[in-house]
């Protein structure tokens, strides 16, 4: 099953921007941050084709997964 | 030094120093403009005439050495909204008046004559000077001259070319700690000065410090405060980023204003982001990481150089990036630096200014993604007060009003800043609710709404949002009187040490003991008087509310409208 995976801010650092991953079906969005190195505890906001979403959350075919660290601003 | 008033009077020419009303006496920072601006402004007043006043206010921590307290208030009539307004800023400024036992400046009257002013406010006296060299000039010529005039370590408020001409997007400029400058943005608060025609206003430095009554409670309060804001995860992420580090965060929750509110993505995104900027900025040996006032412990600020290293703005924000950016479509970070920079000496509100340039854009005045015309506008039109540069420089809804566009974002005359509220809809009550017209920081709903600070709030569902932005608001208002920078609410929302230490420190501060409890009565009190001003000003229910088009017009990619109805918006004010 393939969706795009985009990081943010310094989770890019020795990772990535975007790309296109192949991952089993039934995958959780907790999952693919931990197979990238990320600790799940660091993540500040995911998104599942520009919609908030759970670690807990099966991605699909085709899906856009976004994984930002706790940022903010104003 | 006992705090006191400063009262300058315009009219007559003259100065005093007074003691502090007993009822001013627990206010600073915004509580204390609002009060001040309720009591002694009358709401129906021009706000560009001899009844209007400009209140400018330390917080209550500032002078001290606590973390984050060096913020300054600015308060009138707002000559954009006709709102009460507080416009508030970092820079030396409200540390330097702290320090000297300013409690609040009162600007008063207006010239009968048509001379400009300077005012010097020192250990000594406050002393209404006239002045001739430096009226016409930019912020950082002032700034420059004042310094080879008074001494370097002077603070300075000034108002830019646009102040002294009167434009609605005008705004107050506040030196910084490496001389560049800090914006008062909002609401044409530069405009009330340049009407009662003071062109700047000098601090001297002093030795002399902020008296503690409890120096033992305040340093420990001070030291858990410190940590708490040092320890979040989001100061580290703005110290690298900036604010800009939202650009991503709100395009990809499609919620990113583009194309002049268009659409809620836009494609040019990675290029304007707070990741692109940091790199460009350590390639050209900038800073990613400034202070805005000495004592800050986030750094949110900047300093970005041009291609060839050299200086080409700090302080460079989020919104204004956005609104350049995706707004106006503009996709180069060096188009948007000059603007900004150019912006900063002509003396105008970023968001207001960039987002009328969208509203012309629609208009055709130029085309979308044109940088270099908004460089030129701002260069040739708004800063030689042209009639065009006028129309642009009275904000998104003068643009609008002159040129026939109805997709004109702006709440209360105040152009919408960088969050589309169909995407976002708790922040659409703020805007919609908010004393000041539209503005994002007076309840910054997007840290529950998409950043998931504080809990989470779906941003695209109706639940919640009401409740949201009322309790963001009343702790903001509350903030905005300590004297604080807004970014301590991050650390506040998601650490349950830092607001107890917050409220122990203005108790050691004042020998008083105030509970949380207070601090929310605080901000409730300071909403209910900016409330009955606007109210006595004449507004109703029906100022409450967002354009037209948002409910009309889907925001692509989620397609959705502004669907909250007028009486879940009014509910709001459901509080006592």
């Amino acid at each position: 099953m393939r969706l795009t995976v985009r990081l943010f801010a310094f989770f890019r650092d020795g990772r990535f921007r975007e790309r296109e991953c192949d991952y089993p079906e039934g995958t959780t969005v907790r999952e693919i941050i931990t197979s990238l190195g990320i600790d799940p505890g660091e993540v500040g906001v995911t998104m599942l084709n520009s919609r908030h979403c759970c670690q807990d959350q099966v991605v699909h075919q085709g899906d856009k997964l976004a994984i930002f660290p706790v940022i903010g601003g104003g | 030094m006992a705090d006191r008033i400063f009262r300058i009077n315009m009219t007559e020419l003259t100065t005093s120093i007074e003691e502090v009303p007993a009822d001013w006496m627990g206010h600073g920072g915004r509580g204390l403009t609002s009060t001040i601006v309720a009591a002694e402004v009358e709401p129906t007043c021009h706000p560009l005439g001899a009844k209007n006043k400009l209140v400018i206010a330390p917080g209550l921590l500032s002078g001290t050495v606590a973390a984050n307290s060096g913020r300054i208030s600015c308060g009138a009539k707002s000559p954009l909204t006709g709102t009460i307004k507080e416009a508030n800023a970092g820079g030396t400024a409200a540390q330097m008046l702290a320090r000297l036992g300013c409690k609040a400046i009162i600007i008063e009257g207006q010239p009968r004559e048509d001379r400009w002013y300077s005012i010097l406010i020192d250990e000594e006296d406050v002393t209404i000077s006239e002045e001739t060299d430096l009226v016409g000039k930019g912020n950082f010529a002032v700034v420059e001259e004042a310094g080879r005039r008074f001494g370097d370590r002077h603070g300075i408020i000034t108002i830019g070319p646009a102040g002294e001409m009167k434009m609605l997007a005008a705004n107050i400029s506040i030196k910084d700690p490496d001389g560049k400058l800090r914006s008062c943005g909002r609401g044409g608060l530069g405009a009330v000065l340049g009407a009662k025609r003071v062109k700047f206003i000098a601090i001297a430095p002093t030795d002399a410090k902020v008296e503690i009554a409890d120096p033992e409670k305040f340093r420990e309060a001070n030291r858990v405060f410190t940590k708490a804001l040092v320890d979040n995860p989001i100061s580290q992420a703005l110290g690298t980023y900036g604010t800009n580090v939202l650009v991503n965060i709100i395009n990809e929750a499609g919620a990113l204003p583009t194309r002049n509110f268009s659409a809620g993505q836009f494609d040019g995104h990675e290029k304007i982001s707070g990741e692109t900027m940091h790199d460009i900025i350590v390639e050209r040996d900038g800073r990613p990481k400034h202070n805005c006032h000495p004592g800050c412990v986030i750094q949110c600020s900047q300093i970005y150089n041009d291609k060839d290293r050299k200086y080409k703005t700090s302080g460079f924000e989020y919104e204004s990036i956005w609104a350049m950016g995706a707004d106006c479509c503009v996709d180069n970070l060096d188009l948007i630096a000059e603007a900004d920079h150019l912006m900063d000496d002509i003396g105008i509100d970023t968001i207001e200014t960039s987002v009328a340039m969208g509203v012309a854009m629609e208009a055709g005045v130029l085309e979308f993604g044109d940088g270099e015309g908004i460089c030129r506008i701002l260069r040739e039109e708004i800063a030689a007060g042209t009639p065009l540069g006028r129309i642009i420089g009275c904000g998104a809804g003068s643009v609008g009003r002159a040129f026939g566009v109805t997709r004109v974002p702006v709440v209360k005359n105040q152009a919408i800043p960088a969050y589309d509220p169909r995407a976002v809809k708790g922040i659409g009550i703020t805007y919609a609710t908010s004393t000041q017209g539209a503005d994002h920081t007076m309840g910054y709903t997007i840290a529950t709404n998409i950043l998931g600070v504080g809990g989470n709030v779906d941003p695209l569902g109706k639940e919640g949002q009401v409740e949201l932005s009322r309790n963001l608001q009343i702790a903001t208002a509350a903030i905005d009187s300590t004297g604080m920078c807004l970014f301590i609410a991050f650390a506040a929302l998601d650490d349950a040490t830092c607001l107890p230490a917050l409220v122990d420190m203005i108790n050691a501060r004042y020998g008083i003991s105030l509970t949380a409890d207070d601090v929310t009565s605080l901000g409730k009190t300071i909403l209910k008087t900016e409330r009955a001003f606007n109210q006595a000003a004449g507004f109703t229910s029906r100022d409450d509310r967002l354009p037209e088009f948002f409910r009309e017009e889907p925001l692509p990619p989620h397609n959705v409208v502004w669907d909250m109805t007028d009486e879940e918006i009014d509910a709001f004010w459901d509080f006592s």
